[in-house]
């Protein structure tokens, strides 16, 4: 009988990106494929092996009630359940709708509204399941996810820190770029992508969601000095990881 | 010649030097331009020092700019310290491999010797307070002893100084007192430049036998003193330290850490661009399979929650609590744990600052008497 650990893959309202991460790990997958029995991960293959399952992974965020059922039985059936990207992490750029009425955003875009069964609201999972491990991104960081599912194998805590992407982006030796007059967003945001807009002379995007203290006002009126004033900063927050709370402007 | 003598050389014969460096097995590191900025990395011919450029330095904001003449160090300290190459931001300790039963430990193959070239006084000073944390202690950290005793520091006496240097104020510059092999004065002569050169040790006094000088004027030693005074006397920022270190251990109610504490965004830029900071994480991470391991010292800062997490929570919860930490240590009491201060003066923190917090104007404000909080005082 197969004795290795099982991981399974689920996806809820998500574009697939961070799923792909783990396809996209073409070197390691061979170890991954090697050191799991892969029970579910739908981008791949469509079979389903029944649970329980040693390690979920769990991209997307909940938007409709069968979903918010639906991840409730993904948790009864696993062991660890780990979520992956800003959907899941905090509901993804679809949580754009928790600032606006859910019935005109769904006239707007769909013919035929009626057969649009839909929460008002886009939830990260936690807001619905326990979960054990949160890994920010959009998408997720190919290493970062080798480092956690690693981490889980060998039941350690993950090396994935919380601090801000300046640390990331003075590590690896790039020049501050707001210091030099373009609006950044690394000092709110949480590490994980290694820096990787600064090292292109790009502010930061926010992908990774809120670091652990951020200090919002304090930004606003960085960016407002530099010239982006306060409903750009809003807009630069409002995107993947919109309905995170440390992102809400006070 | 001996430590303290001085020769003059051409300007031109700086390339014999790195030549000369590089012979000898060297990678030669100094000032070049890269990302509208003077940062260090690797030079080996002097075409790429930042000829003709300037930068312009304000709490928050460091741009480049033209000069009028084309010294080739006429600028002051950027966004990198040499505390990148003795200290590296993140550094393999050693890696793990399972054999059968047991297991095969790995270290890094160390790397070149290094040369420092365009060394600052006030970065001389933070090296040697960096050799007293690393090596003067009880415990010494054995990779930076193999890169630091086989460093070769050449440094550049500064010309001016930017908005944001207060080394007077810290005793630590502008002139480079002590710990370089050579030293440099840029001379702008009417006719041809020439560098001022400054023996410190005998490894220097060898590398100057092989490029060609000759004795100074006494006009040139004046023309060098006079660019130092100059330099002195321009200092972008000021801080009085009287008795610094005693006020401030006073003040750990003072009001003004939670006006800070309002603008600091705790995203750890002072603590990664000081010289002299040098705290970091380690962290270990385990292969798929379980067959091979590494720990990896990473470049962290007082600023993280997770940096002061000890059994249950984080010691120092409030961003108010941490950046009082970050100053009182570096200008209080980092001189009853290490016999020195903590601040050199160099101004980094001050200029890549995101949103330009200024540790000169923040210590002279906690120099006035705050008003101790009470409890149930509402401000
Ligand atoms: S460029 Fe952005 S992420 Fe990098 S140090 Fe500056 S503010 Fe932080
Ligand atoms: S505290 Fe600031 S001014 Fe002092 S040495 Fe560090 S970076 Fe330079
Ligand atoms: S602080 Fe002093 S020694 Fe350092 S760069 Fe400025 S003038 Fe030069």
């Amino acid at each position: 009988m197969d004795r290795r650990p099982r991981l399974a893959v689920w996806k809820f309202a998500s574009c697939d990106g961070c799923q792909l991460s783990l396809l996209d790990c073409e070197d390691e997958l061979l170890a991954v494929a090697d050191a799991l029995e892969i029970a579910s991960f739908p981008e791949a293959s469509s079979a389903v092996a029944a649970g329980p399952y040693d390690l979920s992974l769990v991209e997307g965020s909940i938007t409709t009630a069968h979903d918010a059922e639906r991840i409730r039985e993904v948790r009864r059936q696993s062991r660890h359940l780990v979520t992956i990207g800003a959907c899941a992490t905090a509901g993804g750029v679809q949580a754009l709708r928790n600032f606006a009425s859910i019935g005109e955003l769904v006239a707007a875009v769909y013919p035929s509204p009626q057969y649009i069964e839909t929460l008002a609201t886009s939830t990260p999972i936690a807001a619905h399941v326990a979960v054990d491990f949160e890994l920010r991104g959009c998408p997720i960081n190919k290493t970062q996810l080798l480092e956690v599912i690693g981490a889980f194998l060998a039941g350690r805590k993950p090396a994935v820190a919380a601090y801000s992407v300046c640390i990331e982006c003075k590590r690896r030796g790039t020049v501050c770029v707001m210091v030099q007059g373009v609006p950044c967003l690394g000092p709110l945001t949480h590490a994980g992508c290694g820096a990787l807009c600064p090292a292109y002379r790009r502010g930061c995007y926010g992908c990774y969601g809120p670091m652990e203290t951020p200090n919002v006002p304090a930004l606003a009126q960085r960016w407002q000095a530099l010239g982006a004033p306060a409903k750009r900063f809003e807009h630069a927050l409002r995107s993947f990881n919109a309905a995170a709370q440390g992102f809400q402007r006070e | 010649m001996s430590a303290g003598a001085n020769a003059v050389i051409v300007r031109e014969t700086l390339q014999g030097l790195l030549e000369a460096l590089l012979a000898e097995g060297y990678r030669t590191l100094g000032p070049t331009l890269r990302e509208d900025a003077i940062v260090y990395d690797d030079v080996t011919h002097v075409s790429e020092l930042p000829a003709g450029w300037t930068d312009s330095q304000e709490a928050g904001h460091y741009h480049l700019q033209r000069r009028e003449d084309d010294a080739w160090f006429g600028f002051n300290v950027g966004p990198h310290s040499w505390k990148r190459f003795l200290h590296p931001p993140l550094e393999p300790l050693w890696g793990a491999r399972r054999n059968g039963d047991g297991f095969k430990i790995t270290v890094p193959a160390p790397g070149p010797k290094l040369a420092f070239i365009g060394v600052r006084a006030c970065e001389l000073r933070a090296i040697a307070i960096q050799d007293r944390v690393f090596l003067g202690g009880r415990y010494s950290d054995d990779t930076y002893r193999a890169r630091r005793i086989s460093t070769f520091i050449v440094a550049v006496n500064c010309a001016q100084a930017s908005g944001t240097c207060f080394c007077v104020s810290m005793g630590s510059g502008p002139k480079a007192a002590a710990g370089f092999d050579l030293s440099l004065t840029e001379l702008l002569g009417a006719d041809r430049a020439t560098f001022l050169v400054e023996v410190g040790s005998e490894a220097g006094a060898r590398m100057l036998q092989r490029i060609a000088s000759r004795p100074p004027t006494e006009a040139e030693l004046a023309a060098a003193r006079a660019v130092l005074d100059r330099t002195a006397e321009r200092m972008g920022r000021r801080l009085d330290t009287t008795r610094l270190r005693e006020l401030l251990r006073e003040q750990a109610e003072h009001p003004r850490w939670d006006g800070i504490a309002e603008r600091c965004l705790a995203c750890g830029n002072c603590t990664m661009v000081c010289p002299t900071c040098f705290c970091t994480s380690v962290e270990d991470h385990s292969s798929l399979e379980g067959t091979a391991a590494e720990r990896v010292r990473a470049w962290d800062s007082c600023f993280t929650l997770d940096f002061s997490y000890l059994h249950g929570g984080s010691v120092r919860h409030s961003t108010r609590a941490r950046y009082r930490h970050w100053l009182t240590h570096k200008l209080s009491y980092w001189i009853d744990q290490f016999g020195t201060g903590g601040c050199v003066g160099c101004g980094r923190c001050i200029t890549w600052c995101p949103v330009g917090i200024d540790i000169t104007e923040e210590a002279t404000a906690l120099r006035a008497p705050g008003r101790a909080k009470k409890q149930g005082d509402a401000s």
